[in-house]
């Protein structure tokens, strides 16, 4: 049979599910982390294919800023309940009625940041060992670094410099006690390609994704949801406007783009012609040149 | 058995092409490569071309290297090194730390490059980036040749055996792009690939920086009547043996849902890691040698008839029989692979700590995880030299030996150069669980490609 093909995106599958299956087997307690975003609808499929007939053998974990969209967690709820999954939700406004955090000030506020901590509380209360992540190499020049099975400290945090080398399809979970795993097995996908297996696959997104008409604003050239999330400058005008989203986060950090794209074919003959990548949008990444690489050494997604 | 997963679907891995541009992305192929380069040779403004011409670079990264150009005092050129170097150390240092991955595709293929850094002390990384390749770019400066550095990442694709090198003579619009100077260097590393038992070596002349006979055919080299790079990663077979080989399952995980739907299920998860299953195919379970026959093969919500490397599928068996993970299934019609506690293997130590010969290491192999102790060193390879080192056994980072170690349980496994999954391994550090080598099995050095 030297003549069988396997699409990339089967190959992809079948990569990712065999990531799934290896932190089922290696570890004693994982956690999907899931946003309501589209890499984490992807995994928590993927999720669902990898272990079928059985139920998925971990659970779905929510860090919710309580600034969501509220569509984000509609969908959430609907999906826990297709896949008859169980879900975790960790708050980040517990965290801040507990003291564990300070809510950032100002126009810019956001609380992306402190999810970090609300995370790492989370994961240690439930003892999880490992924390699957939708995060993609192509995402951010920090996560083109970053293993399949990335090691974390008793602090939770990532030692880019000492990672653990990833050769053929051996992956290496063993720890010290208090020590974690955070696990990508979308690593190797692009934007593409999830949406082109969205597509394929024929999984239904949250409306945020297809333009629909939304109250919005300008600032530094980003287009944000006019929300009470995101105070407004006295400045800042709100306009009506067609636009989706390309990520979906936290209010404060989700840039919308302007677009009339409302079919799966729509949205991905935008991609192929966009020129701007999907994080250009993300305020949580232009703070500094190594943004991203800082957030995650402190245990970020 | 629950009716969901009764009815046998045909195969449906192939998604027919619908004839628009979204059908189109559907149908591509993936393809792995490497690249293994210094600083100097234009690696870097190679991967940043195909990324370029690819159109796989985006505005707001090209303005943000554009900005660090700047800063880290490049003047106005854009250095696109800095597009494939992530963390903040390397930035500054303006080295290379890590294996990077970067993706771009065509109308064709989708490909992922593992861009590694090419210094003495990176062999590690090298080995780690080639571990999944199937192609190896080996970039060579036409006015330097061949350098000791090129024959150091020839030895890599040898060892970990990719089944295509391509030999990229970058530069040559600094030699004129002189016929000579490009056949002068072919010719020699003709010799070396003889050595090495390359496979399929490719010779291009090609100018990273002006895009000569990188994505478009360049006038400048009339003499060359071969393809483009791009166009040789678009059309190389990609891993056109594996589902040839003896059919090899490693059990990863056994799927028992206990539900009422599925009261009976019992399957074993894995990855199809050589050759193929069919339902209805008489199996061995090793190392039990249990006997019996596959009556189902799932994927996800489907079944299927039969099944490829490297699917990721759920094999269901006629009887009851005891299987677990780090058990291997394998087709009774197909050669077995050995099943032996005594391994020899080529090893290349990742680690600051030496290897310790007489020590004992975890062995991580397919699914399966044991303890090992060093039997032996029999000796290290000068990997530039190529020539064997008896007289200091002393394994370190990034050194290349060839050691015997006898394992707590039995492996089930092959060559590597039968089977690149059974036929490797990772030693683990048993108090600091870092993985600090891999292995590469070897039945009888002789009888190996391998020359040394």
């Amino acid at each position: 049979m030297s003549n069988y093909k396997l699409t990339h995106l089967k190959e992809l599958e079948s990569e990712s599910i065999f990531i799934l299956r290896e932190v089922a087997a290696q570890f004693e307690k994982p956690a999907l982390l899931f946003s309501g975003g589209k890499d984490s609808i992807v995994m928590a499929y993927l999720a669902y294919k990898a272990f079928y007939p059985a139920a998925i053998p971990f659970p779905f974990v929510h860090i919710d800023t309580g600034h969501n969209f509220e569509e984000t967690i509609t969908y959430r709820d609907e999906l826990v309940k297709l896949l008859g999954a169980q879900l975790i939700v960790g708050s980040v406004e517990e965290s801040i009625a507990q003291g564990r955090v300070v809510e950032e000030k100002g126009y810019t506020a956001s609380r992306n940041k402190l999810q970090t901590v609300t995370l790492l509380d989370t994961l240690e209360k439930y003892k999880f060992d490992a924390a699957l992540g939708g995060a993609r190499r192509d995402e951010e020049k920090a996560r083109a670094k970053e293993r399949f099975f990335s090691h974390r400290d008793e602090f939770g945090q990532w030692d880019p410099k000492n990672q653990r080398p990833e050769l053929w399809n051996i992956f290496n979970g063993k720890k010290q006690l208090g020590e974690h795993f955070r696990v990508f097995p979308i690593s190797n996908w692009t934007e593409m390609d999830v949406w082109q297996y969205i597509l394929q696959e024929n999984i239904p997104l949250p409306s945020l994704y297809y333009t629909h008409e939304r109250e919005v604003f300008e600032r530094d050239g980003v287009i944000y949801a006019a929300l009470d999330a995101i105070p407004r400058k006295p400045t800042e005008v709100v306009e009506v406007k067609k636009v989706r989203c390309r990520t979906i986060g936290d209010i404060t950090c989700t840039g919308l783009t302007l677009s009339s794209a409302n079919s799966l074919e729509d949205i991905i003959d935008e991609i192929a012609s966009s020129r701007i990548t999907e994080r250009g949008g993300r305020s949580d990444d232009k703070r500094s040149e190594a943004a991203m690489e800082d957030r995650k050494k402190a245990g970020y997604f | 058995m629950g009716n969901k997963i009764q009815n046998i679907e045909n195969n449906t891995n192939s998604v027919p092409s619908q004839g628009s541009g979204v059908g189109g992305y559907l149908d591509m192929e993936l393809l792995r490569f490497s690249t293994a380069g210094s600083v100097d040779d234009g690696k870097s403004t190679l991967i940043g071309r195909l990324l370029y011409d690819s159109k796989s670079i985006f505005e707001d990264q090209l303005q943000a290297v554009k900005d660090a150009s700047k800063r880290l005092g490049g003047g106005d050129e854009v250095n696109l090194a800095l597009l494939t170097d992530g963390l903040r150390a390397e930035r500054e240092q303006g080295i290379t730390i890590d294996v990077a991955y970067r993706y771009f595709a065509t109308p064709k293929r989708k490909f992922i490059i593992a861009d590694t850094p090419g210094h003495i002390e990176y062999t590690r990384n090298m080995v780690t980036g080639a571990s999944t390749a199937d192609v190896a770019i080996i970039l060579i400066d036409a006015r330097n040749g061949i350098i000791e550095q090129s024959k150091r990442h020839s030895y890599v694709a040898s060892l970990l055996q990719i089944p295509n090198v391509v030999v990229a003579v970058n530069k040559m619009d600094l030699v004129d792009f002189s016929e000579e100077v490009f056949n002068t260097i072919k010719k020699e590393y003709e010799d070396i690939a003889k050595i090495l038992k390359l496979k399929n070596v490719i010779f291009i002349p090609i100018s990273a920086r002006d895009g000569d006979n990188v994505v478009d055919a360049s006038d400048k080299t009339p003499w060359y009547k071969g393809e483009t790079l791009l166009h040789l990663l678009e059309t190389l077979p990609v891993r056109k043996d594996e589902t040839n080989l003896p059919a090899r399952f490693p059990v990863q995980y056994v799927i028992r849902p206990h539900s009422d739907d599925f009261h009976d299920y019992r399957g074993y998860a894995g990855r199809i890691s050589g050759g193929s299953f069919k339902v209805g195919d008489e199996i061995t379970v090793l190392p039990s040698k249990t006997q019996s026959k596959i009556v189902a093969i799932d994927e996800g919500t489907k079944s299927l008839n039969e099944a490829f490397t490297p699917q990721s599928v759920t094999i269901r068996l006629e009887d009851n029989v005891d299987v677990s993970r780090g058990d291997i299934i394998v087709k009774n019609s197909d050669t077995k692979p050995t099943v032996s506690a005594n391994v020899s293997l080529l090893t290349c130590w990742l680690n600051h700590k030496p290897l310790n010969e007489g020590g004992k290491y975890i062995i991580r192999h397919a699914t399966e995880e044991t303890h090992a102790i060093i039997k032996e060193v029999h000796y290290k390879v000068n990997i530039n030299t190529l020539e064997n080192i008896l007289d200091d056994k002393t394994v370190k980072m990034n050194d290349i030996a060839h050691i015997s170690i006898k394992t707590l349980k039995p492996l089930k496994y092959d060559s590597y150069g039968e089977n690149r999954i059974t036929g490797s391994l990772v030693l683990i550090d048993e108090n600091t669980f870092e993985t600090v080598g891999a292995g590469m099995i070897v039945h009888n050095l002789e009888d190996e490609t391998f020359t040394i």
